[in-house]
């Protein structure tokens, strides 16, 4: 076993870090404040490769590895998870989608305008009634000739109001899973609406939105896969985007440790740093642990899946352990800085807001907690 | 327009650097990086074949161990090739040295209308290599360049002073020295970094060069001791009695700042 990187992931990672700390750092708390990113952002995310990360060359992607793109993961959410969401949702769920299920045609309609930043694409499988049970949606899709009608709702969709691309999830059978097939939406058609979701505790800068659809048109030739199978298409696409949530909340927690570090060395209390104080390297060092053991569950994901074999229960628990350790390491990161952690002039409360919520997309801690105790017990909590 | 950059690959700085007790020379068996102060003429190269519509950038180097990491890394940032000079009759050479392979790797370069060179580079700072390869070359040598300009045959470079700048102009092909901070380097991007595991690198020896007389064995200088720095001098406080103001400006001007 070698936990060394090649020194293709080390350049991957270098430049991502580089170009992380130049654009996003600089400009994250400004953009957390007043809920609004630079939309540049997307054609600069394109322009470095990331949008096209894994991608095969030939449809305007880079291919690298999936280390390589939870390095680049770890390095966004350490930015920014405002800013990895954009590439997680559209390269993760979208694209790779697209490139696994899609036909000729839908791989060179959409992939390179994808891969190079041209358009997003957003993930529409949450609705307001189906979070954890997304297979009870309700969104539905009536054939009409060569067409489908859509109508229905979606809620918290990340990219919802930039995207030039839906992936929509909706109802073409019956109830369950299996009556689910998935269908590439142009957000341009007549029907199909969009609306910011604001007040969010976390991610404030990120396009959050909610859907309408209204007997959107959609001709079958746009259809993902084939009819009833969009959930599996769905799943699949969670299981690795789980692996590129843990990531970042690995980059939240080393963030957060690194802020963290910094004060403690700075801050000076009853005449030394504090840091010279055992109960405060007590949490830096917990912190410090959480943060590697977080970071190795990913990299043990990411190496799974690159080797091609069964990688989804790994991603679980590195989604799981990840995420409530980025809780975790922020919140000690607030009580390292004391007063200065609790107002916007240090990042640490914005790492804690924006933790908070890697805890609860892409399947809550308990949803994964259920699919780590099935591969356990062989029983289903989900019947 | 086709440009040549001198780029150095050094010991990564984040990492304390170790000197060899007998030589007094840095220790560069690990991975090298390319040099910082190099990235900003590698970015001006670029940008000048961008402005003139076409024409690549090489890259020379002398480096231990046929290392290319650092060139992999300004291959990334867009330039087309590299030539990197490795031999171990190299190591402990002096400027001189240095200056007469990278000259004669230069002369391999194809044809080419500019040189730059950092005016220094960050582990050696002798600040001689980039007008010692003008002399061997037989060009002339512009440095401390903070923008520069090509028109027709011509180089037009604003060379940073302490006062300001003067405007130079020089006819190509010239050897420029460029100061750090003058450009933003470019990122090299995820498709760079694939590109550049294909772009070519040509790895000579001395004698390949057809060179002698130079490398450790000929260095002409020696480093006799190396101390550590001074420590910093506490600074001086002034109390302002109204008149704080005209110290600080007093100050600045003795710094040259205003």
């Amino acid at each position: 076993m070698d936990l060394s990187l090649t020194d293709d992931q080390q350049a991957f990672r270098d430049t991502a870090r580089g170009w992380v700390e130049k654009t996003v750092v600089p400009n994250a708390a400004e953009w957390d404040r007043t809920e609004v990113m630079d939309r540049d952002i997307v054609r600069q995310l394109g322009e470095m490769g990331f949008l096209g990360a894994t991608l095969p060359e030939e449809l305007g992607g880079t291919p690298c590895d999936y280390i390589s793109y939870v390095l680049l993961m770890e390095e966004l959410g350490r930015g920014d998870n405002s800013v990895r969401g954009i590439v997680s949702v559209s390269l993760g769920l979208v694209t790779k989608s697209i490139v696994s299920h899609g036909t000729d045609e839908q791989k060179q309609q959409w992939v390179p305008r994808l891969a190079s930043g041209e358009i997003l694409g957003c993930f529409g499988l949450t609705e307001p009634g189906n979070g954890s049970d997304p297979g009870g949606l309700t969104t539905k899709a009536v054939r009409d000739g060569d067409d489908w009608l859509l109508s229905g709702q979606k809620l918290f969709i990340t990219n919802g109001n930039w995207a030039g691309l839906a992936l929509i999830f909706a109802r073409t059978g019956g109830p369950g899973p299996r009556g689910i097939t998935a269908f590439l939406v142009d957000p341009s058609t007549p029907g199909f609406s969009a609306r910011p979701v604001h007040g969010k505790l976390g991610l404030r800068a990120q396009d959050t939105a909610e859907l309408f659809l209204d007997d959107v048109r959609v001709p079958d030739r746009q259809r993902l896969g084939d009819e009833g199978k969009g959930f599996g298409i769905a799943m699949a696409a969670l299981a690795k985007g789980r692996m590129s949530v843990a990531a970042s909340a690995v980059g939240t927690a080393q963030a957060a440790l690194d802020a963290s570090l910094r004060f403690a060395l700075e801050r000076n209390q009853f005449g030394k740093p504090i840091a010279s104080y055992q109960l405060v390297q007590e949490m830096l060092s917990d912190m410090s642990v959480d943060t590697d053991a977080a970071r190795l569950m990913v990299w043990r994901a990411a190496d799974l899946c690159e080797r091609g074999e069964p990688f989804e229960i790994a991603a679980s628990k590195a989604k799981y352990y990840a995420s409530e350790v980025a809780v975790r390491v922020a919140n000690n990161a607030i009580q390292v800085h004391g007063g200065y952690g609790f107002i916007d002039e240090y990042p640490v409360g914005k790492y804690l807001r924006d933790a908070r919520v890697l805890t609860l997309y892409e399947g809550t801690s308990q949803i994964q907690k259920l699919i780590i105790g099935r591969d356990l017990t062989g029983i289903n909590a989900f019947n | 327009m086709n440009v040549v950059v001198c780029v150095k690959q050094i010991p990564d700085p984040a990492i304390p650097g170790q000197l060899d007790p007998q030589t007094h020379f840095m220790k560069r068996e690990g991975k090298l990086i390319l040099d910082d102060s190099d990235a900003y003429g590698v970015e001006m190269a670029l940008q000048l074949c961008t402005a003139a519509g076409g024409g690549e950038v090489t890259l020379v180097s002398m480096a231990p161990n046929n290392e290319t990491s650092g060139l992999r890394t300004a291959l990334a940032m867009g330039a087309a090739k590299a030539i990197l000079v490795s031999d171990d009759s190299l190591a402990g050479s002096d400027a001189l040295s240095t200056a007469k392979v990278l000259a004669k790797a230069i002369e391999r370069a194809g044809e080419y209308d500019l040189v730059l060179a950092a005016t220094e580079s960050t582990d050696g700072y002798t600040g001689f290599v980039p007008e010692a390869i003008a002399a061997l070359l037989g060009l002339p040598s512009v440095t401390f360049a903070k923008s520069i300009n090509i028109e027709g045959g011509t180089v037009h470079v604003q060379r940073q002073t302490e006062a300001g700048y003067d405007e130079v102009t020089s006819p190509l092909p010239a050897v420029v020295s460029v100061t750090a901070g003058v450009v933003e380097p470019r990122y090299p991007s995820f498709k760079g970094i694939m590109a550049a595991k294909n772009k070519p690198v040509d790895t000579l020896t001395v004698s390949d060069l057809g060179l002698s007389g130079v490398g450790g064995a000929a260095a002409g200088q020696e480093i006799t001791a190396v101390d550590p720095a001074p420590a910093r001098q506490a600074g001086e406080i002034v109390t302002d009695e109204g008149e704080g103001h005209l110290k600080i400006v007093q100050f600045l001007e003795t710094q040259k700042v205003i």
